[in-house]
């Protein structure tokens, strides 16, 4: 309430200021931004370019979801000690004590030269500068079996935070004891890098409390566990060592959902009582549509400074969607640090200054082995500006020691902060 | 020239609330902070997870000398550490700075 009075105070005041100093100011229309997507990237872009515009710059958001339903903690829903609930929040303080105009819709076509965009609803907008935050796209395609009548109701990926969640933990309930659980990772890059092994735990977390005599494969496509690979394998050997075997080197190439079965290229058949399977990805539909995903038609590149995209003028992009720099994971906590650098730039841009020259970020990505036990890999990563892209500060970052409780009370305030950080809460 | 003086003074307060809003180094920098620490240093907790302070409004020597002491590793912690080496110490006194002059806003 507060912070609307100042900012209709401040608008006031601009208006007097520019009548009394500067009269051709009078009647120029406020800068126009427009924000794509609600999630951790777009959501945290529309309220600081608000906040650091101090309210002069217009912001529009445009998202299909009536809520945010966070995918980060999303794996407790599996393990059983959280609900959906917990992890659902409201877009309206955005509103309400930001001024960040919500239109629930879908944009469905993107003029770069006219600065427009269309929504499936039938509007038109224009913008100054529009940020695109869409998330990641499935690209079923390369399952076919997964393209068939019904094969998406069948096997779930779970993989965006919601409906599919709550679907896939009622499936594990329904298995019965001594059933088998079998999910497949894609080739990286992928959202959150260490979701499918934290994934992993948490089920074989509920096995091991409820369902004991049951297995969980992890038909792996990368060589390897793909992030804090050596944590993880050493909890699973010590706490769920009868429950999980990990296969790596496991492309799948195909599904046949009929009777939950995974494909590998080579031909090996893993049959399943649940089948999860978290499909390769790229940006978003509309990144791919307009142009955007200019890295093999997958990612969007950016200029690290200001998140433009290296394809359009006056549009960037945030998130899981863009081409990554080095060691930079599609991660929650990244595409909430991107907006930062991003929102800056463009009120940077629209105030006629050059963005910031030296841009930092930091990633922490806290992972539950248990209900209660967490651990972690951080980085700090730095405009370098010769090889124009962000890298690791040499010296920072690392990951834990060993799971803990302390660890997974930092999550859970990790989890406080970040949300109220980017729905402005 | 005062009258240039003045008019050159009118038109950049003109400028300044016509939007000309300036981001400083440190807020900029703080923002990676947020995500773990709340926006603008205004940590939320509650009674069962009351694991971090808040940052807002804490003396800036404090602050710095505890990011100067996570970053030398003699003050012990899971991830700090981590993260403190990541910042010069012309970084950590611009941070101190910045969350020593912010309000904290939640209880």
């Amino acid at each position: 309430m507060k912070r609307r009075q100042f900012i209709q105070a401040a608008s006031a005041g601009a208006l007097l200021a520019s009548t009394a100093g500067c009269a051709s100011i009078v009647g120029k229309a406020r800068p126009q931004v427009v924000v794509v997507g609600g999630g951790y990237g777009g959501a945290t872009a529309a309220r600081y370019v608000r906040m650091w515009s101090e309210g002069t710059i217009d912001v529009t958001l445009i998202e299909p979801d009536a809520g945010f339903i966070s995918c980060a903690l999303s794996n407790l829903v599996l393990g059983g000690s959280r609900g959906i609930a917990d992890l659902s929040l409201s877009y309206d303080a955005l509103a309400s004590k930001h001024g960040v105009r919500i239109v629930r819709d879908t944009v469905t076509a993107i003029d770069a030269d006219k600065r427009t965009l269309a929504l499936a609803g039938g509007h038109t907008l224009s913008y100054d500068r529009l940020i695109v935050s869409p998330g990641v796209e499935f690209m079923w395609d390369q399952l076919p079996g997964m393209l068939k009548s019904g094969a998406r109701e069948a096997v779930l990926h779970a993989w965006k935070a919601g409906a599919q969640t709550v679907a896939l933990r009622a499936q594990l309930e329904a298995m019965p004891d001594g059933g088998v659980f079998a999910m497949t990772i894609p080739p990286a890059p992928y959202r959150c890098p260490p979701g499918p092994y934290e994934r992993a735990s948490q089920i074989a977390f509920y096995f091991s409390r409820f369902k004991p005599k049951s297995k969980l494969l992890i038909l792996d496509a990368n060589d390897d566990v793909v992030s804090k690979g050596p944590l993880f394998k050493k909890v699973w050997k010590e706490r769920y060592g009868g429950i999980i075997e990990y296969r790596p080197s496991f492309r799948t190439a195909d599904i046949d959902a009929g009777t939950r079965t995974a494909v590998s290229e080579l031909g090996d058949r893993v049959r399943a009582d649940v089948l999860n399977v978290i499909p390769p990805q790229r940006a978003g539909a509309i990144a791919v549509q307009s142009g955007l995903a200019n890295a093999n038609g997958r990612w969007c590149g950016v200029d690290f400074l200001s998140f433009e995209s290296t394809q359009a003028k006056n549009i960037h992009v945030l998130g899981d969607a863009i081409q990554v720099s080095p060691l930079m994971p599609k991660s929650a906590h990244m595409a909430n640090q991107h907006a930062k650098v991003c929102a800056a730039a463009v009120v940077d841009l629209l105030n006629g200054r050059a963005p910031d020259p030296h841009p930092m970020l930091t990633n922490t990505c806290y992972s539950f082995v248990s209900d209660t036990d967490v651990i972690h890999v951080a980085s700090v990563h730095a405009y370098n500006a010769e090889q124009k892209t962000l890298l690791v500060v040499s010296g920072s970052g690392g990951v834990s020691t060993g799971p803990s409780a302390l660890e997974g009370r930092y999550a859970m305030n990790w989890a406080r902060n970040i949300w109220a950080d980017t729905l402005g809460a | 020239m005062l009258l240039k003086i003045l008019t050159v003074a009118g038109l950049s307060l003109a400028a300044a609330h016509a939007g000309a809003t300036t981001i400083s180094p440190g807020a900029r920098l703080a923002a990676n902070c947020a995500a773990c620490h709340g926006t603008n240093g205004d940590t939320k907790n509650t009674a069962n997870f009351a694991t971090l302070p808040a940052l807002a409004g804490q003396p800036r020597e404090n602050l710095a000398a505890s990011l100067r002491a996570f970053k030398s590793g003699t003050r012990p912690s899971t991830i700090m550490t981590q993260i403190a080496k990541g910042y010069t110490d012309e970084q950590i006194e611009l941070l101190a700075a910045f969350f020593a002059a912010q309000k904290k806003a939640t209880p």
